[in-house]
């Protein structure tokens, strides 16, 4: 589903490269778990490949579906099935939530040739699937991100992934500010997504988050490339010993 | 950076796609090109008005010719030759109709492009569609059950058909043109006429008091609550004309009316002016809300063409208890200079002023409001959202101010203004002038940008640049568009998505 080869990624403004040759293959159903220290690149790699400005690509290949993904815009990306669960979720005062999941899911349909939904087939999703985590109406009524707590708003990002129904779900420090009962809801959440036909990167500093959405292969990140990749196990070995034994066989 | 993108995007789409650019042929009637006495006496007598309003015509005249072409509006445009237009203009199959079936089949064509409502089946057909959204526009409840809209039509400078008047004239409300109530009413006309805004008020007020051709009047009686919405769409459509329509709305003792005007224009290549006054005026516990959704043809991209627009609209809260509130919506116009104004005469008496303002490629506005605290406990309330594109210039201009004997005065002012792009200003000019210690005044101002994040967020989610603009904005307006008739808000809202698409990334 997403073949990404000898990734190299500079900031655009400064001279510095973020990815370093990052090569990793992603197939349908499967959960990879990206874990790294800070400043390894990790969220680089997310934004990549949802499309953010700001960030050049010097060398290598991201393919997706079969089609060429740093050729395409944010919205064709999102059209196409790619989504990002933001680390910080940003506010966009005075937009409904609501009314923002509709406009996006209608956007996609637009783009992709279907025709949209109907307000009440809408209103039915929706409800469905904001009970699930915990989501209320009120929730719904207020303006995007504005005022929700850590809980709330990480809560939001995989509501907004429930509703969208993406292919490649691309979850970044999802875990970061959540307490235990939170971060549980987030994970039933996201585990009730998996299916044989999504693929998933989580991206995390800790073990932790791992414990509740099981990955199928788990990667290290230093410096901007994957030092060790390995299964589930290598995350609890992490966890021991810390990123730093990685550091140095990057360096 | 999507910034820049932004940027690009707004130097490449070119600002005149205009939507409601269309011309429709019809011939018209026009006076003689210029502006003297003659002119003025034409006019008059093409409307068969009484010999009193000929002379406070006279009257004007004779002002405009003593005063200036004010200069203090942060607004640039090459002099105005005031004989080289043309001061009246009606079209000629247009001599007095008495309903739908008599008006020229080419106008009602006219208005069906602009989507006005003109029949009842098709109004009501508007309000379903409505319906069908409020679950989500999250508004709330509508106070305007009926979801009937009463429309004046006024094209080039007569107006040629009113609905409703009929189901209006059962509750007592009288809503026709101006120059109907000159024949019909022209006791109430000649009481109220020039009480809010003289004919020596400014320099466009002069010029509109001498040549008005018509506009809209309404009367609510005391205690009456108008039991529907009332509209007036204005459409210039002959070349080189001025368009100087007059409106005056009584509500008298207790009443309350709720009036929308929507503007439209062809796309021309040459300047048109559009010089109108507006008079309200609120008798005791009365409730007049106006609101104004302006459209004209703004120029295109070089700033080429486009509607000056130099109105002067002002309500007098003349009774205690009173209220008054102005909703504007600016789109269009190459120049906008308006400031809705309250005179808060009456204790007690309530002013408001809700506005949405977007300037984009060349257009420049010099837009806001006067909250003139005369009465004791009076109070009002400025919200004002501008928005910035393009090579745009878009002021906020306000005066607040108490009179001595204006104890415990009240205002809020909140400014907000929004930039796109790197090339447009925003600037807000607050006047505050307050001669008794008692009053209370708060400003508040913000600017800000759209932001990258923001942007890039929206995009994730499958929303196209410019779908990504559209509802940021519609996002930082959210609280002056509630305050628009909920059978206009949805109207609104594709408005302002249609003005950025042309014009914005």
């Amino acid at each position: 589903m997403l073949d990404i080869n000898n990734l190299h990624v500079k900031l655009e403004d400064e001279d510095r490269t973020i990815v370093n040759g990052l090569t990793l293959n992603v197939k349908p159903g499967e959960v990879h778990a990206i874990m790294g220290p800070n400043g390894s690149g990790k969220s680089t790699l997310s934004y990549v490949l949802a499309g953010r400005a700001g960030y050049e690509v010097t060398d290598g290949s991201v393919t997706f579906k079969g089609e060429d993904l740093l050729e395409m815009s944010p919205d064709q990306r999102a059209a196409k099935g790619v989504f990002l669960a933001f680390q910080y979720p940003i506010e966009i005062p005075g937009v409904v939530t609501m009314q923002f999941l509709k406009v996006a899911l209608n956007a996609q349909r637009k783009a992709r040739g279907e025709k949209e939904l109907s307000t009440p087939d809408f209103m039915r999703l929706v409800k469905d699937r904001a009970a699930k985590l915990n989501v209320s109406q009120d929730m719904l009524k207020r303006p995007v991100n504005v005022g929700f707590s850590g809980g709330e708003k990480k809560r939001a990002e995989i509501l907004q992934m429930a509703v969208l129904e993406p292919s490649l779900c691309i979850l970044d420090e999802t875990d970061s500010g959540l307490d235990i009962d939170a971060l549980r809801v987030v994970a039933d959440g996201v585990n009730a997504l998996r299916s044989p036909d999504r693929a998933m990167i989580v991206i995390t500093h800790y073990q932790r988050l791992l414990d509740y959405i099981v990955p199928d292969h788990v990667h290290v990140l230093s410096k901007g490339r994957i030092v060790k990749s390995g299964d589930k196990s290598l995350a609890l070995e992490l966890e021991k010993q810390g990123y730093a034994e990685f550091d140095k066989s990057a360096a | 950076m999507a910034d820049l993108q932004t940027i690009e995007l707004v130097k490449d789409i070119e600002v005149d796609k205009y939507k409601y650019g269309f011309e429709t042929e019809i011939e018209s009637d026009f006076a003689p090109k210029g502006l003297n006495e003659d002119i003025v006496r034409f006019i008059s007598a093409k409307k068969g008005e009484p010999a009193w309003m000929l002379e406070a015509r006279l009257e004007a005249y004779a002002r405009w010719l003593q005063m200036d072409e004010p200069t203090w509006a942060r607004v640039h445009y090459p002099k105005i030759d005031f004989q080289d237009l043309y001061y009246y203009a009606a079209p000629k199959s247009m001599s007095g109709p008495k309903s739908l079936d008599e008006v020229d089949p080419k106008l009602l064509e006219t208005y069906a492009k602009l989507g006005i409502p003109l029949k009842e089946q098709e109004i009501l057909a508007g309000v379903r569609k409505q319906g069908e959204k409020s679950e989500l526009d999250d508004a709330g409840g509508s106070e305007y059950s009926s979801g009937k809209v009463a429309v004046d039509a006024v094209f080039d400078s007569v107006s040629v058909v009113t609905t409703f008047k009929a189901e209006l004239a059962k509750a007592g409300v009288i809503f026709c043109s101006i120059s109907e109530a000159l024949r019909e009413h022209p006791e109430l006309v000649k009481k109220y006429l020039f009480s809010v805004v003289p004919q020596g008020d400014n320099y466009y007020a002069a010029l509109n008091s001498a040549v008005f051709s018509d506009g809209s009047f309404v009367y609510v009686p005391p205690g009456v609550r108008c039991p529907m919405e009332l509209s007036t769409y204005f459409r210039m459509n002959a070349k080189n004309t001025g368009q100087f329509e007059r409106t005056l709305i009584i509500a008298d003792k207790g009443s309350y009316v709720s009036y929308l005007e929507g503007c439209t224009a062809p796309t021309r290549e040459e300047s048109q002016l559009h010089a109108a006054v507006v008079e309200l005026i609120a008798l005791d516990d009365a409730e007049i809300k106006y609101s104004t959704v302006q459209n004209w043809y703004p120029g295109d991209a070089e700033g080429k063409g486009g509607i000056y627009n130099f109105v002067t609209k002002r309500g007098d809260c003349r009774g205690p208890r009173s209220k008054i509130s102005w909703t504007q919506v600016e789109t269009g116009s190459a120049i906008t200079w308006k400031y809705p104004s309250c005179i808060l005469r009456g204790e007690e008496s309530r002013g408001e002023f809700y506005s949405i303002a977007i300037s984009n490629g060349r257009q420049q506005v010099d837009s806001g409001t006067k909250m003139i605290h005369l009465g004791k406990n009076t109070s009002s309330r400025i919200i004002s959202k501008g928005i910035a594109a393009g090579r745009s210039d878009n002021t906020y201009r306000g005066l607040v101010s108490a009179h001595r004997k204006a104890t415990n005065a009240r205002n809020f002012t909140q400014c907000d203004s929004l930039l796109i792009g790197d090339k447009c200003g925003a600037h807000t000019v607050p006047y505050i002038e307050a001669k008794t210690s008692t009053a209370q005044f708060e400003h508040e101002a913000t600017t800000s940008k759209i932001s990258d994040d923001q942007m890039f967020y929206c995009m994730s989610r499958g929303l196209t640049q410019e779908e990504a603009v559209a509802l940021i904005v519609n996002g930082f307006v959210r609280d002056v568009l509630q305050q628009l008739p909920m059978e206009f808000m949805a109207e609104t809202q594709k408005l302002i998505g249609i003005s950025l698409e042309g014009s914005v990334g």
